[in-house]
């Protein structure tokens, strides 16, 4: 290799490696952080620990607290994901199958939700919420996370019913099988990649979700585990150590789940981009 | 139904298509309804709520009966805090656009191709965009802490008085975008990572073949004919730019004096935390229109693309 051709990789090396310092810098601060005593953390902010102090990470460990929230997450997340599976995938199925007056019009109108901030909407939400009598339970971030997340599933899952052949439907119909049967015979067991995808993307959009349980949620026997983090950290204001095992904890369930569920996620932004 | 077939084939297929009206409908009456009711109560109707409340003062308690016309919109466009608000929005929609993207075109263009070295770069500059916003911004404000924090760190090494960056005015909303762009450009490059790998491998040979530099290459072939993926990616990060909170809320909060507001942290610190639903309703509704506007502009930009 002469120096004509090894300039640019060389150069192309040091951009990646000043992007991935940039990246997992924080990152490895904190969870390192997390075994630092104070004294440390204020004369050594980024090295790795002169002392592994495992007590920060194992008081969370041993804190019923923060079980609770990441259960209450959890519950959230999979409730979410499952109502915005079934329903939109119902929806998705009947736009895709059946020719009907109103079809388009009634699509458009579901996929409007694709434009707007869900911010804009969030007082009268919370009206909403609390008329309906759901403030300060599951429901109150299920149902609007379910809502709000229609618009898109909606329109992954119409593109991919499309795709699948048609005569399948017309010899199921034959022997009798009708529209919603044929839905939960065929058309969801030959879903599964779909399913998959929207289903991650839902999930880590809840998992992840601050302003809504900020909302709509009071009572910290159902904080989200991002409501009891900031509630932690202004509990221990200067105590950085505790909060970053608390984020460090949370940060490591979200890198396997991104590692085991990359497949899914990379063909989600691919299907959105060749859309576009 | 087969019996029928070999006795009247005449008449088989009105059954036939009876049966299959009933089951078109009783699957239009069962599978729609959930999706029309779920997102008319939790998206449709709190928007027309919102225009509704934005006219009233109200604390959000009885009914609102105190009519105050545009008044909420006059307090809104009369507060200084409002438009440092708006500022900061345009701020970060600005960054985002015009140098997070071209950072994120950048190292898609340089690990686009298949290797086992490019697959573990990619992961690592998607990893942000996965981490919840609250731990992200938790975490870089342990960064810029000028106790304990690295910043303060680098201050000392450098011989000079640790400075806090996230209580200065001056720096405040500066760090806040770079926090965003963290979070956000791994996920614009991805997709333009998957969009590179779409362009067809006989037309860079071509180019090359012409005698086209790599610069030439990628200005006249690579990026026009990812010219979609970088529409969309534009479209999210102005979408994302409008509605920044959860980054904001654990790195300043807001503060210092109000100086790092963006809309939706004013709407909410403003509007919620203080009860005024009518206020708050006001400035969800200048939101609601400023996106609608952005993706008009945004529609009309692409079909005149399309068309020349």
């Amino acid at each position: 290799m002469n120096a004509f051709r090894f300039l640019p990789a060389l150069g192309k090396a040091a951009v990646l490696l000043v992007f991935t310092g940039f990246v997992l810098g924080p990152l490895t601060v904190a969870v390192f952080g997390g075994f630092k005593t104070n004294g440390e953390l204020r004369v050594n902010p980024f090295g790795i620990p002169q002392q592994w102090d495992f007590e920060f990470y194992a008081a969370m460990l041993g804190d019923p607290a923060f079980w609770r929230y990441m259960g209450n997450s959890l519950i959230i997340s999979l409730l979410t994901v499952f109502l915005t599976l079934i329903v939109s995938a119902a929806a998705a199925y009947v736009f895709a199958q059946i020719r009907f007056l109103g079809s388009r019009m009634m699509q458009a109108y579901l996929l409007a939700g694709l434009v707007f901030p869900f911010a804009t909407a969030i007082l009268p939400l919370f009206i909403k919420v609390r008329d309906l009598g759901l403030l300060d339970s599951y429901w109150a971030v299920i149902l609007p996370q379910t809502a709000f997340g229609l618009s898109l599933s909606i329109m992954l899952f119409k593109t991919f019913f499309e795709q699948l052949p048609k005569d399948l439907f017309e010899a199921a119909h034959v022997e009798g099988c009708g529209y919603v049967r044929f839905f939960w015979q065929f058309t969801l067991p030959l879903s599964t990649p779909i399913l998959a995808t929207v289903g991650v993307f839902v999930f880590v959009q809840s998992w992840n979700n601050f302003l809504l349980p900020l909302v709509v949620i009071n009572s910290r026997e159902l904080f989200t585990w991002p409501l009891g983090m900031m509630q932690f950290r202004g509990e221990y204001l200067s105590e950085w150590n505790r909060t970053l095992a608390f984020i460090s904890l949370t940060i490591l369930p979200a890198v396997a789940f991104f590692i085991a569920a990359q497949k899914y996620i990379v063909a989600g932004l691919t299907g959105g981009a060749v859309k576009g | 139904m087969k019996m029928t077939e070999l006795a009247a084939p005449g008449l088989a297929p009105s059954i036939r298509s009876r049966g299959r009206f009933t089951s078109q409908t009783s699957a239009l009456l069962l599978m729609l309804p959930p999706a029309l009711v779920l997102f008319t109560l939790f998206v449709a109707l709190p928007l027309f709520d919102a225009a509704y409340y934005s006219l009233f003062k109200w604390d959000g308690y009885g009914t609102p009966t105190d009519f105050i016309g545009l008044d909420n919109f006059k307090q809104a466009l009369g507060h200084a805090v409002f438009w440092q608000a708006v500022r900061n929005t345009l701020i970060v929609l600005a960054v985002s656009v015009f140098v997070q993207l071209p950072i994120a075109l950048g190292l898609a263009l340089l690990i686009y191709e298949k290797t086992p070295a490019n697959t573990l770069f990619r992961l690592i500059f998607f990893l942000p965009f996965i981490l919840a916003e609250v731990a992200s911004g938790l975490i870089w404000s342990f960064v810029f802490d000028g106790n304990t924090g690295v910043a303060a760190a680098l201050f000392h090494a450098l011989g000079m008085e640790p400075v806090f960056i996230l209580a200065d005015r001056h720096w405040a909303f500066a760090a806040i975008t770079l926090v965003v762009v963290w979070k956000y450009f791994g996920f614009h490059m991805m997709i333009y990572i998957a969009a590179l790998q779409g362009v067809p491998k006989e037309m860079l040979e071509a180019a090359r073949l012409e005698g086209a530099g790599r610069w030439a290459i990628v200005r006249h072939v690579q990026v026009p004919m990812i010219a979609s993926a970088i529409g969309v990616s534009v479209f999210f990060s102005i979408v994302g730019s409008l509605q920044l909170f959860d980054v904001v809320i654990p790195l300043t909060n807001g503060g210092p004096s109000n100086s790092t507001h963006t809309i939706v942290t004013y709407l909410y610190t403003f509007g919620l935390t203080r009860t005024r639903i009518g206020f708050g309703s006001a400035v969800g509704v200048m939101l609601f229109v400023a996106a609608v506007a952005f993706a008009v502009l945004y529609q009309r930009q692409i079909s005149k693309g399309s068309r020349s």
